[in-house]
């Protein structure tokens, strides 16, 4: 009965704040007043639903977090599927295998002749799976809050169309440059930002992804201006003619190959000497620089491995959209990929894949929901740090545990 | 030496300062309290802004208009503003107290990237003219030339805000509960402060301030859209750890010395690179003397 009426209390703040911007609409070009009253309505009874549903769900919260203190057998719990997979190298084999068969004949299946769309579609989302992943290197692996990443895939993108335009260099030449150029750039700027606190570079690079894309914006004797440039040649294959289709094909699997490679790599760096570091130094910065930790060279290695990826995925943007402008670059754009490795939960590479995915392909594909595609990405990027903070996947961490309990009954329960 | 040049620009970047100042308090009010960049400040400088805009815009279609019709979009407008902001801290950040840092900035970012959009959404995308209800003062024809009627408006306003605040915290029993929360939040609750209801009394005042610099600069810019709660948060927050964040004086300095800094360069170099000078200074700041100007170097205790 109390939920009943702070959720009725609460319905009845939300249309007290929602009345002026929901209600009103004032056009002050055409003096024009449109009254909303219906929406009003739905706004209250939205917060009533939503508060009743959010009471119901702390409740649930904290009723867990005492049963998990409770219980005595923390790992007897019944595995998830993420942490089954972890475990079972066989089962692990056989899904990897399975879904890099699916992955490698996704383009035949769904395109022919001259309808290669959906194959288009997933290079731009595999584009940003690899985005995903190297973010997740810097913000999930070694937590620096970098909310300016967008700007090392603007510098991978701008080196392909310069050094293709101005030079004529061809694609793979210009691959490990666009790589090595976000990985240089993320080296300057971290430099001297890395002895800060999280919420301090999280606004420098901020700033600095800012700086960068009014930098292109305006500089437009060299970057084009706010026109951008066009007519980037695409990926070429050992001067093979290729028709659209099988272009649009073969970018798909120079894009899957990087996919596959930035796996690999951070599956690797994970359990490094390097990978720990970071860890450590994202859960406790003082211990670990106790323990021997060099803080400013492990910072520097996650920022530019991070940058890298961006730079390197940016070029294969450039050569599969063939044009670029800054519009492409926006703080938007930084805080959705961040939304992805917060939402796949950090750290974790599966789930930053199929966040990414979920995020790239969801607004493709349901078009009436684009509009409130973002609304939905805050929304849920506060529900996500509330009600499940380590993600939709969790990241596994390889745990030695000691039953201390099953050891207090052996011996003799003293 | 163009001295006239320079003296325009000078006032010009005192009252693009003082609104800086005046958002920068909240940053910073929230941050010495709770060490939380509050990223969704900006989103509720804006609906302060479109709220005095929705008001001000059904008032003078009624036939209504002048000064005073922009004092009562002003109170409404701040009314409405700390109603977000209290909303907010309660949806978005307290239940997050204790949690990692990491999370309660992401939160922010995404109660900013939804209160932006929900705006977008609820009104329009597009910039909106926002009514000219300051009259032309006449006792201003002498210093028309570096000063408007507007400029006038927001540099009193400010400085009355100003004096409030320092009113507010240091003589009132929550300006003094702020300040023991600031210092020392176990203690503070150790003497029987109600710290969760400082936390959010930190909230409502910044909300008010931004909503005060949102309608302000509206009736100087004379547009606004749901955009601008982005750039001028990220100023406002530059201004902050410019002059040291957590201190209150230290923002409102930070804020005329951002606002001076940027209108000299965008007068003399290039205004297309305006926010490039802003973020700049932030970068120089940051790296020479990370506590801001009148910060104090805090020692890291283990």
């Amino acid at each position: 009965m109390t939920h009943l009426k702070r959720s009725l209390g609460i319905g009845l703040w939300f249309m007290f704040l929602t009345l002026p911007l929901m209600v009103v609409r004032v056009n002050t070009v055409s003096s024009e007043v449109e009254w909303r009253w219906a929406n009003l309505v739905w706004a209250g009874l939205c917060a009533f639903a939503i508060a009743w549903l959010w009471q119901f769900s702390i409740e649930r919260r904290a009723a867990k977090r005492a049963q998990v203190a409770a219980d005595a057998h923390p790992q007897k719990r019944k595995p998830t599927l993420a942490q089954r997979l972890a475990d079972d190298p066989v089962l692990n084999r056989r899904v990897l295998l399975g879904v890099g068969l699916l992955a490698m004949a996704f383009p035949w299946l769904v395109s022919s002749g001259q309808n290669f769309y959906h194959v288009n579609v997933m290079v731009s989302a595999l584009i940003f799976v690899v985005l995903g992943l190297g973010l997740n290197i810097t913000v999930g692996l070694a937590g620096l809050l970098d909310l300016g990443y967008i700007a090392f895939f603007a510098v991978g993108a701008y080196t392909y169309a310069l050094l293709s335009k101005n030079f004529d260099l061809g694609f793979w030449t210009c691959l490990p440059l666009g790589g090595v150029m976000g990985m240089l750039f993320g080296i300057v700027l971290g430099f001297p930002i890395l002895r800060l606190r999280g919420d301090y570079l999280a606004i420098v690079t901020l700033g600095f992804a800012s700086i960068t894309k009014i930098v292109l914006e305006n500089w437009d004797t060299v970057f084009g201006g706010a026109a951008g440039i066009a007519n980037i040649p695409r990926p070429d294959l050992f001067g093979i003619e290729l028709d659209g289709r099988q272009k649009a094909i073969y970018t798909y699997y120079i894009v899957l190959a990087l996919v596959a490679l930035t796996i690999v790599v951070t599956n690797r760096l994970k359990n490094s000497r390097v990978g720990r570091a970071w860890m450590a130094l994202r859960e406790d910065e003082i211990a670990s620089v106790a323990m021997g930790v060099d803080m400013a060279q492990t910072k520097l290695s996650a920022y530019a491995l991070g940058a890298f990826w961006a730079g390197l995925v940016g070029v294969v943007f450039a050569a599969h959209n063939s044009f670029i402008n800054p519009d492409s670059f926006t703080f938007m754009d930084s805080a959705m990929i961040l939304a992805m490795v917060v939402l796949g939960g950090m750290g974790s590479i599966l789930g930053v894949i199929i966040a990414s995915l979920a995020l790239k392909l969801m607004p493709e594909y349901l078009r009436a929901f684009a509009e409130y595609r973002m609304l939905v990405f805050g929304a849920v990027m506060v529900l996500m740090m509330i009600f499940r903070p380590q993600g939709l996947i969790n990241d596994m961490r390889r745990k030695y545990e000691y039953d201390t309990a099953d050891k207090e009954d052996t011996d003799g329960g003293k | 030496m163009d001295f006239e040049y320079l003296f325009q620009l000078l006032c010009g970047g005192l009252v693009k300062g003082s609104i800086y100042a005046l958002i920068a308090l909240g940053y910073t009010m929230v941050y010495g309290i709770i060490q939380l960049i509050n990223f969704a400040h900006g989103e509720v400088y804006m609906i302060g802004a479109f709220v005095a805009l929705i008001i001000s815009g059904v008032a003078t279609l009624s036939g209504y208009s002048g000064l005073s019709v922009l004092i009562v979009a002003a109170v409404v407008a701040a009314i409405y503003a700390a109603a977000y902001g209290f909303t907010l801290e309660k949806i978005a950040y307290r239940p997050l107290r204790g949690a990692p840092r990491l999370s309660p900035l992401i939160s922010a970012i995404g109660a900013s990237i939804f209160l932006m959009n929900y705006v977008q959404l609820a009104q329009t995308p597009d910039f909106l003219p926002f009514p000219e209800l300051v009259p032309e003062f006449e006792f201003m024809e002498p210093l028309l030339q570096y000063v408007s009627s507007v400029d006038m408006v927001i540099l009193v306003m400010t400085a009355l805000t100003m004096v409030a605040l320092t009113v507010l915290i240091k003589y009132t029993k929550i300006g003094k509960a702020m300040r023991a929360t600031q210092q020392d939040q176990v203690m503070a609750r150790l003497v029987g402060i109600n710290v969760d209801r400082v936390i959010s009394a930190t909230f409502v005042i910044g909300s008010v301030l931004a909503a005060i610099g949102g309608v302000l600069i509206a009736s100087r810019t004379g547009q606004i859209n749901s955009a601008i709660g982005f750039m001028a948060g990220i100023k406002a927050f530059t201004a902050a750890v410019l002059g040291g964040i957590g201190n209150i004086p230290g923002a409102v300095l930070g804020g005329l010395v951002l606002g001076v800094a940027e209108t000299l360069g965008a007068g003399y170099i290039s205004s297309a690179y305006e926010d490039v000078f802003a973020f700049g200074l932030l970068v120089l700041i940051l790296i020479l003397r990370p506590a801001g100007l009148l910060g104090k170097a805090v020692k890291q205790k283990v």
